[in-house]
């Protein structure tokens, strides 16, 4: 069955950051499709069904954890840099003068950069190092809304997310994700 | 409408202007500043491009990157 290919690894990454092993995550998952196949007639559409999926997951993945007694406090899936600067400030002018918060240089132009190298293999490691690098729902967020394309909304729902929530989270991530491919970029062109 | 964003200031509105959810007095100020600014509109360049090429990612990709860092360390281990 080709959806459940398809949603079986985020699935499982999402369960497994709520419960404590690999093999309960595992469990999570499989209860998670038992209840879908169960309630797939009361679903009404209103949402995406791959986001519908997500929350009967998400709904067992946490009341699994808390039984466990493990009840995570969102800082330690969200990472406790939420408010760090998505950009180095050294990069910009200092406080005194007319230019204040101004970028000092001009950030690099890509567009020059040939597409077979922006998209070669060594790029993507670049970046999927970064993605796996990253806390939990940051890591999460950028995957399904920028890797596999899903809407703000769909992934606000599927993870339980606020509007603010989701929005910082991809954020940070890609801010990451720019300033990695950024510095890997300028290492290539010397 | 308040004073004119900086640099520093219009990289962390970035996300919510590509999502359309920057309110409209902010997507205002942040449009008035990018028509002005080089830098900043080269910034927003780099922003668009990482999206993209984060897009080119496949599930396996995504998944399998635990597996890409130990490659990456195998890699580097043999050519030391």
């Amino acid at each position: 069955m080709e959806l459940v290919d398809q949603l079986q690894p985020a699935m499982l990454r999402v369960a497994r950051m709520y419960v404590s092993t690999t093999a309960i995550a595992e469990e999570v998952v499989q209860d998670a499709w038992l209840g879908v196949l169960r309630g797939l007639h009361r679903f009404e559409g209103r949402s995406s069904l791959r986001t519908w999926i997500f929350r009967i997951l998400t709904n067992i993945a946490k009341t699994r954890g808390q039984r466990e007694g493990r009840s995570l406090p969102f800082a330690s899936l969200a990472g406790g840099d939420l408010d760090a600067p998505a950009v180095d400030p050294g990069r910009f002018d200092s406080p005194e003068g007319s230019s204040r918060g101004r970028w000092s240089t001009l950030p690099d132009d890509w567009a020059g950069i040939p597409e077979d190298q922006l998209l070669g293999h060594e790029t993507l490691d670049v970046i999927g190092r970064v993605i796996a690098s990253l806390p939990p729902m940051q890591a999460e967020v950028i995957r399904l809304r920028d890797a596999l394309g899903w809407t703000s909304e769909e992934v606000r729902n599927a993870l339980d997310l606020t509007e603010t929530n989701q929005r910082v989270l991809l954020h940070r991530a890609r801010a990451k994700v720019r300033s990695a491919l950024e510095r890997y970029l300028s290492s290539e062109a010397t | 409408m308040g004073r004119d964003l900086t640099c520093k200031e219009l990289v962390e509105l970035i996300t919510g202007y590509l999502d359309g959810t920057l309110p409209a007095r902010h997507r205002r100020r942040f449009e008035a500043h990018i028509a002005t600014c080089d830098r900043c509109t080269a910034y927003l360049a780099q922003m668009e491009m990482t999206i993209r090429v984060t897009g080119t990612l496949t599930e396996e990709q995504v998944t399998d990157e635990q597996r890409s860092v130990l490659l990456a360390a195998f890699r580097d281990w043999k050519t030391t």
